[in-house]
């Protein structure tokens, strides 16, 4: 059989494109021994779901992920994005409007938001910084397991010799006591403080701290984001950090916009990919995994084509890739139980999105005018987000959703015609099918429309200057970009899916069931958000094993 | 000179748990004084006569697990608890008639959900059968002190019993082990929808997880409520629970029994006010009618707020542990309604064992959404006990008696009065159980309703919360009551928790009784040792 | 902040003395404290030292963070929040004192004013109102965050007290260390306390804001003849390491606001034990961790006084027990160069054993010398913290 790639990876994602970046650069160590790469990708243009497009004449819509921070400065540095074209540039404003009085707002500058936060309370204001401390506490912590292989409780043995762990090397139980002296270093105070914080809601942590409940609301509001959870659940804590843990410029927590929307990030990557030799495909949709002898040796295409390589990687979400791209057979030849957690998998999508063009700047209630220039969380309490919740429970989207608004053109000039934006409002919660059955052009119809009045009552005059609105919902995002029910961080964030069981217990090591087959996408550790390290950590992984020779 | 101690120890409440650490004491030879406030032993734990003739189990009115170390140890089959009662099965009731019911039996287990689902038939067995292997795999560690988050802090016994624990969870095997990584956090909805089909046995498993917690079933950490229970349930899970004779102040009255025989004093009617202390330490307790007892050990039954911020008061402690227990979750959320029945409805008729009503996992969620926003729920989920088919002496002949959990009431209600509240879970409950065993409300000759406010000012459990503090697992283990003070210890040298709030928590198990005990005699035989040298 | 952002709000507060030392800042040299406006330098730090030591100089501490503590118990929750017994304090009395969090890691140091029986101002360096009323649990207390309702300036220096004197304040003669006085002058409402942050004679004058204006013309007025004159942070930050004085993010960080553990530290390792008391009646915040502490030895370090040969400054400079730098001691925090002693002095944090007065350690120093940086490896000793402490700061 003809063997003319070293890997192959499916799907041209942000993480697709930095695994065949380092796989062809021989990640950072190496650098010699380079492979032969080839990222195949469905669509038209590769950037999954980091994606720049001109959908309304003029405008750039950045069409599904919207912000940036979370990219790991790791990779950023090593792949020269810079040298792409990828420029990020940090917003320093948060707000909350308020149309019954005076709205939320923060800045980067410490006292700035501390005057801000004393015209609402006092308290508040000065619990800030100890609130704020202990997140940082927590995010140093977690950083640190970012780029690093989950070690997997279950393989400490370091003289058990397995497929995954073949020469039976130490690897896990190091990693474990690697993370147990971090874990140590901070003292038992903090250790205590760390594992209550991964266990506990995010109401019930931000009620140790805080008072004015819409405060609370717009701080919950990271903690809700992409999840399928309402504030009052337990777990929630955890995904704060998650939206915390990313920097621009070693600013920790900071968030910016990247120029010319996101498919710029996207773009440099695939830059950089193709000048350290990746050969990428577009229009190339992968139908099944080709497994012989429980090896993956290649893939076929839609179109019938069979292209065979020594590895498999699919930057796929983890259910679409176990349930859709192998055959049943094949997996449980291996282990009936993989197809179990695959069908188990949690991939709710719990968030939707409109883009919209504007003719103007809109004011928000109860804000300075400045509010436009970073993150509008259009929300209230508790309990506004969590009956937003609650209809997603049972099948709806919110009535009142919780609305994450940026308008990027306030900074990028590129985006838009001078005068006029672009804004995109992400929207939390939005069901995948609805309690009634697949959406319609209907009840997408009654979803914009309930958005734009939430948007409507918090920025007065908001609908007219409204030019065009792209409606999304999780439907749609799966539709096309792929991502299994439009979860946009390919399965939930939650402490069952995290580590070496991200994506399934067992298999949290970026490799599959399969000899020579890999994971590399948002569903493998450390997770989702546009930050890359999936997809550098499984190359990592692969590296490794092309250098002992498993890959072979 | 003040007046010489009148005990080693000085035990404040006689619920099961100081009962449990007073015989553990005594029989280790050191004074006991146990001071209990009511006029009869038991705490949450006891029977009492609601209605004329009519006597029901006070706040639990099923036990389920009961420490079986515990009941060796203090030989609880010869101060008069039968044991051997038979485990009853639990069914679920559906309205218009069916339902299923699920025991210890396997096979008929199977049969009967199977006029349900074939398919969760076939799952039911195997299913239960390997949570509870989990459960019990996590119940390993109930009889053991909860260790430190900084291993090398901790004595030598203790680093000993975590090795072993660990080793055993490592035992299970690896695909178990990574199960249970994969469940412990997540919520019982999604769990259920794993492994079943059919709603009527996913809402039994949702029940069962979110019963006793101020949670939904799909709220995460709802599963580990469900290990935990089912660590005590028996071999095929909802099949383990025995409705004592006598009620539960059996259990109670026959722990007391024991403890005197060790040579334990139980004093009732003797509300402590505060713990007494001197130069930073335990000397003792003041009496509620001033009278001073001294000691230089108390230990506390209490909730961990009113030990805390009442016993021994903010002032003597530190400001993080004061804001740790003041933070902790004690949202009681369901209440007790007892009723006195002329006669039983033909759907209850021989109802001998546990009824639950929960027909749908949704059901369960949305008598939840009520109360997360303070209101008692439209429909509330329900367990009903009929003790009195079992046990005919607590009510008159021919007559029963009806003990029901409806779940929820919360403790914080947003604009409803206590009395309106009362009011409500009362008729939303009858209704609910009328659309399953029609023919209830008209046999009813008198009732009693104990909402989460009522189980506070009547048993003493802050916030009617029944497990001294929710099982969930931001408060189980070492965090249980407060971090760095997990160890039964209370930060007042001389001062120990022995109740449900600390490990291993609620139900009538014993174990934090147990624990606490080998904690005081751990220190007391360290201070001999000091004495001594 | 981003240059197309027009719409910016300024958001820096200004003190109600504000219009007086802006008219005098030729430096235009500002820093910020707790969100104000706040004098680096108004030209020449040097002869702003001088002032201190020679004259009366003026700075404005409006900006402190004040708590007002009021109620039937406040007495008793002072007592609980702090480690010093307040029992010794009478009303109108400052005092320094520590208060900690329970593992007796430091909170923060500082002066609290006791203005009656039940009567408390805490004056704060870190915002902690969400501490005070955590601590404030179970007490019948009170408290409020009071910044804003007075103003003031700080008077030091060997004529500050004539300088009041001037301005016609009877009893400022008897006016004692750490005493608190009260008075009206011209209609306007006064609060004298005799203290700083100087270690030289020296007073600070509170009073509210619609009279800032008129006491700084007044004072200003009445120090014509007594070298009066302003000074910024950084003059009064060279007075205040020879003083032996700790500040809060310099020489340690408030246990409430440290990322990492080794950064929070206890009374005991700050060289402040002596505001410890561990024998006072009642409990108070982290006196169990503090008694292990002391009884168990379990202080790391201790932050003591360092002469250093040169003059060159050492902030941040690693100490050694040899010459070649094998063995680590510790470090410095503070440091300056001293015109008044003319000794080269820092803080340092070292093990116990080398606290001793008179001990030789060796301390490495890295300065700029034009385009370069050099290293110097010098001698230190041990010595008192309190390298200036004239007779007239409490005579």
């Amino acid at each position: 059989m003809p063997e003319t790639y070293d890997a192959i990876i499916i799907g041209g994602g942000h993480n697709g494109l930095t695994c065949a970046a380092y796989l062809a650069k021989g990640g950072e160590k190496h650098g010699k021994k380079k492979l032969k790469v080839l990222v195949l990708e469905r669509r038209e243009k590769v950037g999954g779901a980091a994606m720049s497009e001109e959908i309304y004449p003029g405008f750039t819509y950045s069409t599904c992920s919207y912000v940036c921070s979370l990219l790991r400065p790791e990779i950023f540095r090593f792949l020269d994005l810079p040298k792409y074209g990828l420029q990020v540039i940090p917003y320093d404003i948060n707000s909350a409007p308020n149309p019954e009085g005076e709205g939320i707002i923060y800045y980067s500058d410490h006292d700035r938001t501390r005057e801000s936060l004393r015209r609402h309370s006092i308290r508040d204001a000065e619990a800030y910084d100890e609130y704020a401390m202990e997140i940082s506490r927590h995010c140093r912590f977690i950083k640190r397991t970012l780029m690093m292989t989950p070690p997997d409780p279950t393989q400490l043995n370091p003289f058990v010799q397995n497929r995954i762990n073949p020469w039976g090397h130490r690897e896990d139980l190091d990693g474990l006591l690697k993370i147990g002296r971090e874990f140590g270093r901070m003292g038992e105070r903090n250790m205590y403080d760390m594992i209550r914080f991964w266990s506990m809601s995010v109401a019930d942590f931000l009620d140790q701290y805080f008072e004015t409940p819409r405060w609370k609301g717009l701080a919950a509001a990271s903690s809700i984001i992409g999840t399928a959870l309402g504030p009052y659940s337990p777990g929630t804590a955890y995904v704060l950090l998650h939206h915390y843990m990313g920097e621009v410029d070693g600013q920790i927590g900071a968030w910016g916009f990247a120029r010319g929307g996101m498919g710029s990030v996207s773009k440099a990557i695939a830059a950089a990919a193709e000048e350290a030799g990746v050969e990428i495909r577009v229009n190339a949709e992968v139908d099944k995994i080709i497994v012989k002898n429980g090896k993956a040796v290649g893939v076929a295409l839609k179109t019938g084509e069979e292209i065979f390589g020594k590895s498999v990687v699919s930057n796929a979400d983890p259910k679409r890739t176990y349930l859709k791209l192998i055959e049943k057979g094949d997996l449980d030849a291996i282990d009936p139980d993989i197809h179990r957690y695959a069908t188990n998998y949690k991939i709710r999508g719990s968030s939707g999105k409109l883009n919209i063009a504007l003719d103007g700047l809109p004011e928000f209630a109860g804000l300075p005018k400045e509010a436009a220039y970073g993150t509008v969380d259009i929300g209230g309490d508790f309990d506004y987000i969590e009956r937003a919740f609650d209809d997603f429970k049972y099948g709806s989207w919110s009535k009142r959703p919780f609305l994450d608004c940026v308008i990027p053109t306030t900074v990028d000039p590129t985006m838009a015609p001078p005068g006029k934006h672009f804004m995109s409002v992400f929207v939390q919660y939005v069901p995948y099918k609805l309690a009634e059955g697949p959406w319609t052009q209907e009840m997408k119809a009654q979803y914009t429309k309930d958005v734009l009045d939430t948007i409507e009552l918090h920025a007065p005059g908001f609908k007219k200057l409204v030019l065009h609105v792209q409606t999304r919902t999780p439907w749609d995002i799966e539709n096309e970009v792929g991502m299994t029910e439009g979860n946009i961080f390919h399965g939930e964030l939650t402490l069952d899916q995290l580590l070496f069981n991200r994506p399934f217990p067992g298999m949290g090591q970026f490799r599959g069931p399969f000899d020579n087959f890999y994971m590399c996408g948002s569903g493998t550790h450390p997770g989702g958000g546009v930050m890359g390290a999936p997809g550098a950590n499984a190359a990592h992984e692969m590296l490794k094993d092309f250098k002992r020779g498993v890959v072979q | 000179m003040s007046k010489p101690n009148a005990a080693d120890v000085l035990v404040i409440g006689a619920g099961h748990n100081g009962l449990v650490t007073a015989a553990y004491l005594a029989k280790a030879g050191l004074k006991v004084i146990v001071l209990e406030s009511a006029a009869q032993v038991g705490g949450a734990a006891v029977t009492r006569e609601f209605a004329p003739g009519y006597r029901v189990s006070g706040v639990a009115h099923l036990l389920h697990g009961l420490n079986t170390t515990v009941a060796r140890d203090l030989n609880l089959a010869r101060h008069g608890l039968d044991l051997k009662a038979a485990r009853v099965k639990t069914r679920s009731l559906l309205p218009g008639g069916g339902g299923f019911e699920v025991g210890p039996d396997v096979a008929a287990t199977a049969t009967s959900i199977a006029a349900i689902s074939k398919a969760d038939a076939a799952a039911y067995g195997p299913v239960m059968a390997r949570l509870v292997k989990l459960a019990d795999a996590l119940a390993g560690y109930a009889l053991h002190t909860p260790p430190r988050a900084d291993v090398t802090k901790m004595d030598w016994r203790d680093q000993l019993n975590l090795g072993l624990f660990a080793l055993s969870l490592r035992r299970l095997g690896k695909k178990d082990m990574l199960e249970l990584t994969r469940i412990l956090t997540i919520n019982v909805n999604d769990l259920a929808n794993d492994f079943f089909e059919s709603e009527p046995v996913k809402a039994l498993l949702c029940f069962e997880g979110s019963l006793g917690v101020f949670l939904g079933p799909r709220s995460p950490s709802t599963v580990f409520n469900l290990l935990y229970r089912l660590s005590n349930l028996g071999a095929n899970g909802q099949g383990g629970f025995i409705v004592p004779k006598g009620g539960m102040g059996s259990v109670t009255q026959a722990l007391a029994a024991s403890a005197k025989a060790a040579g334990a004093t139980i004093r009732t009617n003797a509300a402590v006010d505060h713990i007494l202390i001197e130069n930073d330490a335990a000397a003792g307790v003041v009496l509620a009618n001033g009278e001073e007892l001294r000691a230089a050990q108390v230990v506390s039954s209490a909730d961990p707020q009113r030990t805390a911020l009442k016993l021994i008061g903010p002032r003597h402690l530190d400001t993080m542990f004061v804001s740790r227990i003041r933070h902790l979750r004690m949202n009681g959320c369901a209440a007790k309604i007892h009723l006195a029945l002329d006669s039983l409805p033909p759907a209850l008729a021989n109802a001998a064992g546990r009824v639950v009503v929960a027909a749908k996992p949704d059901d369960i969620e949305r008598a939840y959404d009520c109360a997360k926003y303070g209101r008692v729920s439209d429909r509330p989920a329900l367990e009903l006990v009929i003790p009195s088919l079992s046990d005919p002496s607590l009510a008159p002949a021919g007559k029963h008696v009806a003990s029901i959990v409806a779940q929820y009431a919360p403790y914080k209600l947003k604009d409803t009065s206590e009395h309106d509240a009362r009011q409500q879970v009362f008729e939303r409950s009858l209704a609910v159980l009328e659309s399953v065993a029609p023919g209830l409300s008209e046999r009813i000759t008198a009732s009693e309703t104990l909402t989460p406010h009522d189980l506070e000012t009547q048993f003493g459990l802050t916030g009617g919360q029944w497990h001294h503090g929710e099982i969930t697992l931001d408060q189980v283990l070492l965090q249980r009551p407060a971090a760095q003070w997990q160890q039964y210890r209370m930060p007042v040298p001389g001062i120990y928790l022995c109740g449900a709030g600390a490990h291993p928590g609620g139900n009538v198990s014993g174990a934090p009784g147990y624990n606490a005990a080998r904690e005081i005699l751990k220190d007391a035989k360290a201070a001999k040792t000091r004495g001594a040298a | 902040m981003t240059a197309y952002i027009e719409h910016l709000t300024p958001f820096l507060r200004k003190t109600p003395f504000h219009p007086r030392i802006e008219a005098l800042m030729h430096a235009n040299s500002w820093m910020r404290w707790t969100g104000h406006y706040s004098p680096a330098n108004f030209e020449s730090v040097q002869s702003e030292y001088f002032t201190i030591r020679n004259g009366a100089s003026v700075y404005d501490v409006s900006p402190l963070i004040k708590y007002a503590i009021r109620g039937r118990e406040a007495a008793d929750f002072v007592n609980h929040l702090i480690t010093r017994d307040l029992s010794k304090i009478k009303p109108m009395q400052a005092f320094y004192t520590s208060w900690c969090q329970d593992d007796g890691m430091l909170v923060e140091e500082g002066t609290i004013f006791r203005l009656g029986e039940n009567d408390f101002l805490l004056n704060a360096a870190k915002d902690q109102l969400h501490w005070l009323e955590q601590t404030a649990y179970g007490f019948d207390v009170q408290i409020e965050e009071a910044s804003n309702d007075l103003c003031g300036l700080s008077l030091q220096g060997p004529e500050s007290r004539q300088v009041l004197r001037a301005m016609g304040i009877n009893g400022i003669d008897n006016l004692k260390r750490f005493g608190i006085q009260e008075l009206e002058l011209n209609g306007h409402w006064l609060r004298i306390d005799r203290a700083g942050f100087t270690g030289d004679l020296g007073y600070e004058i509170w009073c509210k804001p619609e009279s800032a204006l008129w006491l700084w013309d007044r004072m200003f007025d009445a120090g014509r003849d007594h070298k009066i004159a302003p000074i910024g942070a950084q003059a009064l930050e060279i007075s205040r390491i020879e003083a032996g004085f700790l500040l809060v993010d310099v020489d340690y960080t408030s246990a409430l606001h440290a990322l990492r553990p080794s950064n929070r530290m206890s009374p005991y390792e700050l060289g402040i034990g002596w505001t410890v008391n561990l024998n006072k009646p009642g409990y108070f915040v982290g006196k169990r961790a503090l008694k292990k502490e002391k009884e168990q030895g379990l202080s790391r370090h201790v932050l003591i006084g360092i002469e250093i040969e040169g003059r060159k400054p050492a902030p941040g400079s690693f100490l050694y027990a040899d010459q070649p730098g094998k063995v680590e001691l510790g470090l410095t925090t503070s440091a300056t160069w001293s015109s008044t002693l003319k000794k080269n002095i820092a803080y340092a944090r070292v093990p116990q054993a080398y606290a001793k007065p008179g001990t030789e350690m060796w301390i490495e120093i890295w300065y700029g010398k034009e385009h370069k940086i050099e290293r110097s490896m010098v001698r230190c000793w041990a010595t008192n913290r309190m390298f200036y402490d004239p007779p007239r700061k409490s005579a």
